[in-house]
This record gives C-alpha cells, structure tokens and sequence, in this order.
C-alpha cells in the first residue's frame, strides 16, 4: 500500500519539530518522572550489604556478613567519590546517618581487622548497633519507591506498613500546595476584575485609541520578567517610591512606612502585574467580536445597562474568561522568580520548595515527585481548557 | 620565606602571557574557578593574593559566588562533572566534606612555613586545623543597625535584637541555623559556655527554635553577606545580623551610619579552602592553596577586610587598612574590647548536626 | 434617583477605573527609566531630581555597566544562545506548521497540543526535568544544552505565529504555480515563504524574547560560564541590588520596545493593512 502524498508530505514537515520536542522537552520530563520513584544508587554502591540484608527485617542485629559487606563498600564508595549518592538518600530516612557513614567510611580505611567488623563498626560510632540504621540502609537500597510521593503529601509509612499522616511539624507540603492553589487563584481572580474593564475598553474603543490601549498592555507584556520585577522592588521598599511619596503627602509617618515587600502582599502585587496582560489579551479578542449592536438591542427590549450585562454581554465572553482564566491560573502556580524575589518568608510558593531540592538539600527525588504531581495538575487544566476554548485556537496579539 | 623562583623567568613569563593574550580567549591561559562569598570579601580576597596569584603562576582565577553549603559541591561530585576547583568553605562544612571524600585532603605539611620558617602545626594553632585544611580567618556574625533609621537609646545586647517592644521593626537573619540558634539561646539567658550542651538536647534545640518563633514574623532572611548592609542602608531592616567585615567596608568605604552590637557575636572560623575532590586541575588548585595560606596572603585579607589571621606569624603583620588606613586592630572580632561577651562557635558540634538542624531549620521557616 | 445620573456616574466610575489599571501597568516600567539616572545611589527620587537639577543626574551606572566585564560577557552568552535557539525554533517550526496547514494532516490537534506544550507547562518543571536529564547526558552547564532548552520553549511560538499567518494564505497560489512547472521547492520559495515570511519573522522574534528573557533553566543548567543578562541581573537584584541593574533594565525595556513595534508592524503587513 502507498501513503497518500499530501499525508506524507504533512507528516514529514512536522516530524523534525515532533522529534525535537520529544528529545529536548519531553524527554526532560520523562526524567522528572523516573526520578520521582526509581533510584538505583544505593543498591548499585552498596550491592553486597543490601544482599546480606536479604532476608533480615529488623529484628535484632544484622549477621556479621552485612558489617562485613559495608566495611568494604562504604570506603570503596568514599574513594570512587559516590557516597554522596548513599549518604544523602540514608540520611532523609534517619536524620543524622549522613554523618554516621562518612565518618565510618573514612575510620575503616585507617582500621585493623582484629575477628568482628560488627565490634569495629560500633567502636567507630554506636548508630550501628541500632537496627534503624540498618532499616534505613535497606529502605533505601530499594530501587524503585514511593516514599517520595507520600513524603509530598505529607504522608509516611508506618514501621507496620500503614500509611498514616506525618507528624504535624514536618507537615509542609500540603499546606504549601494549598497556599499555591490559592494564591493562583488569588491572582486570578484580581487579573479578571482588572483585565475584564480594560478588555472591554480597547475592544469598544474607536479603532486609533484601541490601538493605543493595546499598546499600552503589549509594552509590559514584551517587557521582560526580570525587569519588571525589580521595578515592583524599586516601587514597593521601605525607601521605595511610593513610600516615600506616602511619607512625602504626610499620609504615613516616617517611623511606620508600609510593609508592602518580601510578603505575600508583594508576590500578590507583582505576579497579578506580570500575569495581567495574559488576562487581557485574550478576553480583549472575544470581546471585539461581539457586535455592538447586541447590548443596543438588549436595551431597546427593556432590559436595563446591568441586565443588558449580565444576560447578554457577560455569557459571551465566557469563553474569554475561561481561556484567560486558565492561562494565568496555569502560570501561576509554576511561578518561581517573582515569588522568589519579592516574597520573603511568607510569599513562597511550591515552585520555591521545589528549586530549595534540587539546588540545596539535593533531595531530587522529592523535587521530582513535587513537580510531578504539578504537571499532573497543569495536564488536567491544559485537558479542561483544550475541551472547552481548543488548544490550536491560541493566539498572540 | 616565600617560594622563590629564577627572577630571569618574569620575562619569559611576560612574553608568554602577552602570546597567549593573543590567542582567543578560553585558550588563552590555564585557569582555575574559585568559589567564594561574593561582595566586599571576595573583593579583599582578590586584592590581597589573587592578582598576585596570576602574576605569579600565570594562572588565571575566575571567581564565583556561593553563600555556603555544600549543596553544590555534593552536586558537582554526584553528577562526576566539577566545574568549581576551589571553595571557600566554612568550617563544619570543610570537615563533613572531607569525611565524605568530595574535597581533597591538604597535609599542614605541604603548606607554607610561617613567616619566621615556623613549621605549619606550630604556626596554626590546633583549634583551626581540620583534616582537609586550616581555617584562615576569624570573622563573627554580629548584629549592626543603622543610625540613620534607629534613632534613640540604642541596642546595645543580643537580648535587644530580640526585643520587638522596645525596638519594633524587622530584623535582617542569615536563611541558615549557624549562629542563629546561638543568638536565640544566649538572648534567652543561656550562659555562654552551655550554648553547645544546651543545643546538643532536643529540648534545647526546641528552645532556640521557640525564641525565633518570638521574631519569626519580623524577619527578612538573607543569604548572601552583602545583603545585610544593602538592608540597613536602605532601612529595609532596623537590625540585622551580618558579617562583621561587611559592616566594616560599608562603614569605612561608604561611611554608612552603622554601628555593630559586639555583644553577644558568635566567633567563626573560616575556611579551610578546600579543593573539590575529581578537579581535573588538580595541580593549579594546589598551587592556589598554597599561595593563599601564605602568612603574607592571609594577613594582606585583614588589611581590606576586619577579619583576623588565625595564623600566629600572620597576626602581627595586619596594621593599617589599606585604602583608608585606619588602624584594623579595634575593628577585629579578636579585639579584647569586642571579646566581652562572644561566643565562639563550635564547629565539631556543628559539622556533627548541620544537617539535622538544617533540615529542622527549613521545615521551622516554611511553617 | 435619577437613571441618567447613575449612568453616568457608572461611565466615569469605570474610565476611572481603567485609567488606575493602565497606572498600574506602566507605571512601574516608566519609573525605573528616570532612576536609572540617579546620580545617588538610591532608588527613590531625591530632592535634586525632582527639581531637575542637572546635578542629581548622572550616567554613571550607565558607564557602570558598559565598563563591567561581566555584563558584556551575559551579552554575549544571551545573543549567541538568544540566536542559535531562535534558528533552530523557526527553522522547526515554520516547517511543523506548514504540516499542520495541510488539510492531509492526522491527528492535527493532538500534535499541536504537543507541540505547544513546552509553553504552557510550569517553568519550574520544564527548568528541573532539563536539569536532570541534560546533566545525565553530559550537556549539564554547557552552551549547547541551553540553546536546545530555549529553542524547546521558542518554537511553541513560531508554530502559533506561522499557523495564524497560513491561514490567510491562499492555497490555489501553489497550485497556480505548480501548474507553471514550479516544482515543490521552487513554489515554497518563490510563492509560500515571501507570503508568511512576516508570520516567520515574528514567531522568531518571540523565540528570541523568550530566549533572551528566560532566567530559570539557566539558573538550573548555566554555570558560569553560561551566565546571560536574566542570570546576571538575578544575582544582581539577589544579592547586590545596585541602580546599575536599573540602567540594564532600561536597555531591556527598548529591547521590547523595538520587538513590540516590529512584531505589530509584520502583523498589520501581513493583513494587509
């Protein structure tokens, strides 16, 4: 059988960009993925200890083969430069292990064998008489694991296999998706009261002015992130403009100028002005084809401005809200630099948790899992919006 | 002694680095990246034996910024790709590293004598030696304000930065447990020499936590050191904890209005520089090391910047600031008059719990 | 009470409100312009500007920046990982598009939702999952890893751009040529690509503005020698927020102020207006 022409021809121009995206995008994220469940390191430096564990479930002391196993392996992997790669993983299991095995790692190389490595091994730090040391070791030999998932719902394992709640300190995650569903939401909500009057504006303005007005959007649209970030710091500090020019007005004293930055207000602020114009933009393109004249009928049946609005004018823009909606809803709950840079403590959202693992606790299993469980979110507003406005339908003003 | 070398050779030398300036630039010259804390330190840092360096070996030094950790350190030896060939470490951490094998063991031996020819183990005294490398340089987190903002009776105690009655407003803090915990457990009325008995209880962990809790709300966390002086000089913060050589410049170099609460400091060691473990460029990094534990090195860092040798025959070498020359002696976190009430930190018990406290540190913010 | 009133009262209250909402969004961009003149190095305006004191002004951050090596490097990195995306986003891209205009095409909209999916997937995620995996294949702190991250995240924007143009594009002109002996190579240069070419050229210049704005996958992946003008002023504003970050700032600004007008200018071309 012959493949049509024009079939082929399609296929085959699209083809470079698919293979592109899958190797540089997709691929990525098939990473993020794997890593949120399946980690080889441990059981890859430390096959002989895990292998002697087989079999052993915590009850007592392992047999001498495992103290044996890892009196070899610890300074094997200490030399080869890996026991990072243990010691990190142990250590979020039992607090403290990281420690315990770099010092054993490096005390066995200077130490005799004299008949018991177990007798060695406690001399040279007494974690290793505790069979938790042994559990966490074994735990985190496992290849492929969940705990990672559960950890980023503040969920954990029970020492008898339940799944319970972790206790009430170290439950952050949870509450901080929370906080960033709500703060994107939050930002939504002010980008639609906002843009909705604007949109409207520049869609019913006369063709010149409506030119401008969109302009006037477009500008801090093109205007780059970093930019417009530090000009809400310059704004928003203490020795910032517009405290100064409350200070200046005598609206407040100098001794009481407005908190306004490194909270949640500045990250409200600065992301509903970052967010806006992906409000605008496309309710403005909803709006400017509704006919003028439906609202003008609307009043001649009698119907007053706000029933007019509410019956006839608003239902039509619906598809505007809801693509504009998604749109900032989407990227505000992957944000990071905004929150990062104007945020301080309280304006933090999970996008920051997420770069805090990668880049300083170096737990990127739990980043993973973290960000997995966004991209699940973001696919099923992306299914949502692709139902409802159609994703080949997007536009660039 | 320093190390001497045919004076014929600075001409071959200069030849040579005039062709290779011709070359384009990645060929150009051997080159190490050196990783330091940024601002008015690595500013010090340069002037006092990095240029020299250069001059020296012919081996250009590109500079990096990190604010601590070992973050990426851990990161770069996992992934087998190093990119950083020198870093400026604090203690506890130089000492974690090393007993994990991402830094590279330097025998006191192999380093420079005294300035006198005294062997290293009797130059540096045994408190600052760690297996990977000595500390070089006692510098204290203190806490400053700015008179420009603080107007009446001024802080004068630890326990006053953790007064929010008697001096609303924010406090600048480092995003990291090391010396804040101290400063909670001192302001809480520990005495100093149970600071670390204290901490090494859950209970008294709790206790420090639970004095932050008291501020928490008020705080602006930073990270990098030149952050705190940027804070106070623009009134973002009334007080903030800082380094006490950043202070130092801003007050010097700037003449900014700050003033540094001496009570209650937490006396650091910093260092070792350590060289991370897998460096392809092993031998310049050495070469590096050596040059910078130099009694005339370390001791040209205290004439830019208020921190103090920890090398014996380093010490009597610091006089003058260099640009202003003012006398450094009564800016030194080691001056008796600054010494009343200090603690000096522990970095055994830190590199022993940095990254329990870390974590709990962390987990304590996001709340 | 008087409908005529409230009405107008509802008129003025919602120009009002729209005038605050315009404040709002320039606002902030106009006011760095005239601080990043500040001879003082602070980021209020001080008694001096506000007279207009020649004195209060001055271009020393300007020269700040222009003098700092480090700011001419991020250039240099940001233009030539900027460009090589931007080639590769549009080159990609234009071609994806001219296959999602054939009517022939299967399954059109999933493809599409794949392609475009790098725009609208969270930059955090897209930033970690390329730093896991272009580490694991030695592109981790390289040029090249970057340049392939951007031009990903670009080419969304050359496919939506090249799409929209394509479809005012009339497909008997093609034919009309073919009929002329014009062989399939020959018709997409001579007739198709000089019709989209402003669609072309605009979906590369979002490429390049996204590129040339995006600060996080460079956070995660560049080293320093990677560092661009968005990494540069990171740190900038990060650790040592001076007004010279101002001054880059106000060349960014043109920088959009220029793609702004080009992109509007190829729009209102290619529709012939």
């Amino acid at each position: 059988m012959r493949i049509k022409g024009p079939r082929a021809t399609a296929v085959a121009l699209t083809l470079p960009l698919l293979a592109f995206i899958g190797l540089s995008f997709v691929a990525p994220l098939g990473t993020l993925l794997s890593k949120s469940a399946y980690d080889p390191n441990v059981a890859n430096i430390l096959p002989r200890t895990l292998a002697a564990l087989d079999g052993w479930s915590g009850g007592g002391l392992p047999a001498e083969a495992a103290f044996a196993a890892i009196a070899e392996e610890l300074p094997k992997a200490r030399q080869a430069r890996t026991l990072v790669r243990v010691a990190g993983p142990v250590n979020r299991l039992k607090s403290g292990l990281r420690r315990v095995l770099a010092r054993t790692a490096r005390q066995v190389e200077k130490t005799e064998y004299a008949g018991s490595w177990r007798a060695a091994l406690i001399g040279i730090d007494p974690a290793w008489q505790e069979p938790d040391t042994w559990l966490a070791i074994q735990a985190a030999g496992a290849r492929f694991t969940l705990r990672h998932y559960l950890q980023a719902l503040d969920l954990e394992r029970r020492p008898d296999g339940d799944i319970g709640l972790r206790p009430e300190q170290s439950r952050i995650y949870v509450p901080l998706l929370w906080r960033t569903l709500l703060v994107s939401l939050g930002v939504t909500l002010l980008c639609l009261a906002i843009g909705y009057p604007i949109a409207h504006l520049i869609a019913t303005s006369p063709p010149k002015r409506s030119n401008l007005l969109l302009l006037m959007v477009l500008v801090p649209f093109w205007t780059s992130l970093l930019v417009r970030t530090t000009a809400w710091i310059v704004l928003l500090q203490r020795q910032g403009v517009i405290n100064s020019l409350l200070v200046s007005m005598g609206i407040t004293p100098d001794g009481e100028r407005l908190e306004l930055i490194y909270n949640m207000t500045g990250t409200f602020t600065a992301m509903t002005h970052v967010l806006l114009p992906f409000m605008v933009l496309p309710l403005y393109s909803v709006m400017r084809s509704i006919p003028p004249t439906h609202m003008a009928a609307a009043a001649s049946l009698g119907a007053n401005p706000v029933q007019g609005f509410l019956r006839v004018y608003l239902p039509q823009t619906l598809p505007g809200i809801g693509a504009g909606g998604l749109l900032v809803f989407i990227l505000a709950i992957g944000y990071y630099i905004t929150p990062a840079l104007v945020g301080g403590r309280s304006g933090q959202l999970i996008s920051n948790m997420i770069a805090y693992h990668v880049q300083t606790s170096l737990n990127w299993g739990l980043a993973a899992a973290l960000s997995s469980i966004l991209l699940v979110a973001v696919i099923g507003l992306y299914l949502i919006y692709s139902r409802l406005i159609g994703i080949d339908r997007v536009r660039l003003s | 002694m320093q190390e001497p070398h045919p004076p014929s050779s600075a001409n071959a030398r200069q030849l040579a680095a005039l062709l290779l300036a011709l070359l384009p630039g990645s060929l150009a010259a051997e080159s190490i990246t050196v990783v330091s804390w940024g601002g008015s330190y690595a500013r010090a840092c340069v002037e006092a034996y990095h240029k020299a360096f250069t001059a020296e070996t012919g081996i250009e030094v590109l500079l990096e910024d990190y604010n601590g950790g070992l973050a990426q350190v851990r990161a770069q030896a996992d992934a087998g790709a190093v990119h950083w060939d020198v870093v400026d470490l604090e203690m506890p951490d130089g000492k974690l590293a090393c007993d994990e094998g991402i830094i590279e063991p330097v025998e006191l031996a192999e380093l420079p004598p005294g300035l006198n020819g005294e062997a290293p183990a009797e130059d540096y005294p045994p408190g600052v030696v760690s297996e990977c490398g000595p500390g070089m340089l006692f510098y204290s987190t203190i806490y400053a304000y700015s008179t420009q903002y603080l107007k009446g009776e001024p802080p004068a105690t630890i326990e006053d930065f953790f007064d929010l009655e008697k001096f609303p407003g924010r406090r600048g803090m480092r995003r990291s447990p090391l010396a804040n915990l101290e400063f909670a457990l001192l302001a809480d009325g520990v005495p100093l020499e149970q600071v670390y008995d204290v901490l090494d209880t859950d209970a008294g962990v709790e206790r420090a936590f639970h004095k932050l809790d008291s501020i928490k709300d008020e705080v602006v966390w930073w990270e990098a050191g030149a952050q705190p002086p940027q804070m106070l000089a623009d009134g973002e913060v009334l007080m903030s904890t800082a380094y006490n050589g950043r202070i130092f410049n801003a007050q010097v170099l700037e003449k900014q209005p700050f003033i540094i609460v001496w009570d209650g400091q937490v006396l650091d060691l910093g260092g070792p520089l350590a060289i991370v473990a897998g460096t392809p460029r092993l031998e310049a990094a050495l070469r590096f090391v050596r040059f910078a534990n130099r009694p005339t090195s370390i001791a040209n860092v205290a004439k830019y910047i208020s921190y103090s040798p920890s090398r014996r025959s380093a010490v009597g070498l610091v006089n003058k600031h260099w640009e202003t020359g003012i006398d450094m002696t009564p800016h030194m976190p080691t001056a008796p008059e600054n010494l009343k009430r200090a603690l000096q930190s522990d970095w055994r018990w830190w590199s022993d719990n940095r990254d329990e406290m870390n974590e709990r540190f962390s987990a304590w913010l996001v709340r | 009470m008087n409908p005529v009133l409230w009405r107008r009262v509802g008129h003025y209250g919602f120009i009002a409100f729209c005038a605050a909402a315009f404040i709002f969004l320039l606002a902030p961009i106009l006011v760095i312009v005239p601080l990043s003149f500040n001879a003082e190095p602070y980021f209020t305006f001080t008694e001096g500007m506000l007279r207009l004191d020649p004195e209060a002004y001055s271009l020393r951050w300007y020269r700040n920046v222009v003098e700092d090596e480090a700011w001419s490097r991020a250039l240099v990195n940001s233009l030539v990982i900027g460009s090589a995306a931007t080639l590769l986003a549009t080159t990609l891209g234009t071609l994806a598009a001219l296959g999602l205009a054939s009517p022939a095409m299967p399954g059109r909209a999933l493809i599409t939702g794949i392609l475009i999916s790098p725009m609208v997937t969270p930059i955090i995620i897209v930033a970690v999952g390329m730093f896991f995996f272009y580490s694991s294949i030695g592109l981790g702190q390289s040029l090249t890893g970057l340049i392939l991250a951007h031009a990903a995240l670009g080419a969304p924007f050359v496919v939506i751009t090249v799409t929209a143009t394509l479809s005012g594009f009339d497909p008997t002109l093609l034919r009309a040529a073919a009929s002329l002996g014009a062989g399939p190579l020959r018709r997409f240069f001579r007739v198709q690509l000089p019709l989209i070419a402003p669609g072309v050229f605009s979906g590369g210049l979002f490429a390049f503005a996204t590129s040339f704005d995006e600060v996080v996958v460079v956070l995660f992946m560049g080293g320093l020698e990677q560092r661009t003008i968005p990494r540069q002023m990171w740190s900038g504003i990060r650790e040592q927020i001076s007004p010279s970050i101002l001054a880059v700032a106000v060349f960014l600004i043109a920088f959009a102020l220029v793609a702004l007008f080009t992109v509007q200018w190829l729009r209102r071309r290619s529709t012939g207006r």
